[in-house]
């Protein structure tokens, strides 16, 4: 039967539990919104005991399903005060579903914040013990420990500095199959672990067998339409394996939809030296890895190994968004030094989105000149790292740093930093900012693929005309794969290929001997979506937050010289569903 | 008479070609045209923008348009 761990952190017990009945076709985000939905009270404070941090491994996780390395976390954030799923690639989805556990649920808070604990969960059952060698660590140096103490081979879920100093740009981060870091980036989830004085767990998957299949035939052949489809699509087969996200900087360039110096302007004139082009050369000329897999089992390796001129290990999973807010949002023309940020980001524990778009604010308030990439190198490693007073007010984020200094233009919805696409040059991704219950993310509902990249159709993305159905249903269909733990980068072919997302859900079906219908599927994606935003609107968080700042409505941005001009009361017809 | 266009290739399109060039071509000209004329196969284009908008293959150039070419690609 499957498994429902829960570690109380108040009196540090146990209790594994068999997965409650209703619980059987979710997974991933659909599990861990569920859980905080029926079991955190939503007005609760997001670092207090009333918070629960769940983790969740997807429905396929363990099979041999392409791209279904990815698990989700969720809790009430400490950033959005919203509910919040992340997720990540790395080792413990995998493992989670081999050992047939389809949650892990931490509750309560220690009375005393003198100590801190490690979790570590395997076959044999679950340890809670005091942790002190790691305490302080950054997340490469929790690696090391974890690896030397427990073996090489266990999957890790830990927080770095900042997830300890409760800064609500942590994030919680797990070890890849390389030994390096991949992230629950948003939302500030690596402050709730800390809250929990948790700092790592681990994962032993050691005595466990391969997933069981009710119908391996079936499964086997639905996994080849399926991963024949991710190979066939030129985004998924041939883009993404080559340039990784990055091919999208000069693109956005093109279009004028790359906000640079904070949201001032939608083009950069750097672009060439910070684009996926030139990141492709870089990579090769260096003897790194353009083409690499953040999972076990992932057909599509968006992800690279990014070397200095040395050939030495620079960086690993080099994201757009990343290099995006470094690269243009605050000028910095230098891909070499946005690696290392990158890499310095990664071991503190801090978003990689959130953290440059709070430095393009920091710079408009004057604290760094704007381009000045060795300055935030300094200010990441002295003073957010060392939650010095500065550190702390630039570790609290976007709108923090922008109320602190009394900027103006701060690019965030719901507290959460506004990642790389102009909103006002790409009206349907805009429309996902404002209405997504988890504050601005691009992932909720990739309206760029139809407004810009042609895939799944067309639609203007200088024309608020069809955008908020548009991203009503990508909204669906991610909240619905979030919940298989198959990578979102499925969607590109999934909205090319009629065969196919039938064919995720053939796999599913195949697994759980179910007759799931696709209608189930998207009827799954809007039962999520519901569900989160109820849960929004009972913490506080109601219709007059869904909406973007207001200088996207003031300021028109160049090439297009647009603004934000949607109608609140057409935003607000995105519920009809 | 002829028509200045400037042309931006991106990703795999570069590849025995070249990043940005300005290139001259007689009225009427489609952006069918310069793909044939630089070897690139029409179904391999995924977006076309002039000045920053988007376009079709039969749209026919103008004097001084900015034209960019990318193979289908993504990311997130
Ligand atoms: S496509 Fe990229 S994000 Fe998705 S599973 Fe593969 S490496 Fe990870």
């Amino acid at each position: 039967m499957p498994k429902v761990i829960r570690v109380n952190m108040t009196d540090l017990s146990v209790r594994i539990e068999e997965a409650p009945a209703a619980w059987a076709g979710l997974g991933g985000r659909a599990l861990t919104s569920t859980v905080v939905a029926a079991e955190v009270p939503p007005t609760c404070h997001p670092l207090g005991p009333n918070n629960k941090l769940v983790f969740a491994p997807g429905l396929l996780s363990g099979t041999a399903a392409g791209n279904a390395g990815r698990m989700s976390a969720g809790a009430k954030s400490p950033l959005t005060g919203t509910i919040k799923e992340s997720n990540a690639g790395g080792t413990c989805g995998r493992m989670l579903g081999r050992l047939d556990i389809k949650a892990i649920i931490i509750e309560g808070q220690p009375a005393s914040t003198d100590a801190w604990y490690n979790i570590r969960i395997s076959n044999e059952g679950v340890v809670v013990e005091p942790e002190t060698e790691t305490v302080g660590l950054n997340n490469f140096a929790v690696l090391e420990s974890v690896a030397r103490r427990y073996g090489e081979d266990k999957g890790v879920i830990t927080i770095g500095s900042a997830g300890e100093n409760l800064m609500l740009i942590s994030n919680i981060s797990t070890r890849d199959p390389e030994g390096k870091l991949r992230s629950f980036g948003r939302g500030g989830l690596g402050a709730v672990m800390g809250s929990k004085r948790v700092k790592f767990i681990t994962i032993d998957q050691d005595g466990t067998r391969p997933v069981p299949l009710v119908d391996s035939a079936a499964f086997k052949a639905a996994n080849m339409v399926f991963t024949k489809a991710l190979k066939d699509h030129p985004v998924s087969g041939q883009g993404l394996p080559t340039y990784g996200t990055a091919v999208l900087v000069n693109i956005l360039h093109e279009i004028g939809g790359l906000p640079t110096r904070n949201f001032t302007s939608g083009q950069c004139e750097h672009h060439d030296m910070i684009s996926g082009e030139h990141m492709y050369d870089t990579i090769v000329a260096r003897g790194g890895e353009p083409t690499h897999g953040c999972s076990l089992g992932c057909v599509i390796q968006c992800s690279q190994v990014y070397n200095d001129k040395d050939g030495k290990y620079l960086t690993s999973g080099f994201e757009y968004e990343t290099i995006w807010a470094f690269g243009a949002d605050c000028l910095i023309d230098n891909l070499d030094l946005i690696a290392e940020c990158d890499n310095v980001m990664d071991d503190l524990g801090v978003d990689s989105i959130e953290t440059p778009v709070m430095f393009g604010v920091a710079m408009e308030a004057g604290i760094l000149k704007f381009g000045d990439g060795k300055e935030v190198l300094r200010l990441l490693r002295e003073e957010i790292g060392k939650a010095t007073p500065l550190g702390r007010v630039l570790g609290g984020g976007t709108a923090l740093v922008g109320k602190t200094y009394g900027v103006a233009r701060v690019p965030v919805v719901k507290g959460q930093g506004i990642p790389a696409y102009d909103p006002r040059s790409v009206k349907g991704i805009g429309v996902t900012y404002a209405t997504t219950t988890q504050g601005a993310d691009h992932t909720a509902g990739y309206a760029v693929a139809t407004n810009v990249l042609n895939v799944g159709g067309k639609v203007d993305p200088l024309s608020n005309v069809g955008q908020v159905e548009l991203s009503r249903n990508l909204q669906i269909a991610t909240a619905a794969i979030d919940s298989t733990g198959l990578c979102l980068f499925i969607a590109f072919p999934a909205l090319d290929i009629a065969e196919c997302l039938p064919a995720t859900v053939d796999m599913l079906n195949a697994r759980f001997g179910t007759k799931l219908t696709m209608d189930d599927v998207v009827g799954l994606g809007k039962t999520v979506l519901k569900l989160e935003h109820e849960f929004n609107l009972a913490a506080g968080i109601g219709p007059e937050q869904d909406r973007l700042p207001e200088f996207f409505e003031l300021e028109a941005i160049a090439p297009h010289n647009v603004k934000w001009d949607m109608d609140q009361k057409e935003l607000a017809t995105f519920w009809n569903f | 008479m002829v028509m200045r266009i400037t042309v931006k290739l991106f990703a795999t399109f570069r590849e025995n070609r070249f990043k940005e060039a300005r290139r001259e071509y007689p009225p009427g000209t489609t952006v069918a045209d310069v793909a044939a004329e630089l070897e690139i196969e029409a179904g391999l284009i995924g977006m076309i923008f002039i000045h920053g908008r988007a376009a079709e293959l039969d749209r026919v150039l103008e004097e001084g348009d900015v034209l960019a070419l990318f193979p289908l690609l993504g990311g997130g």
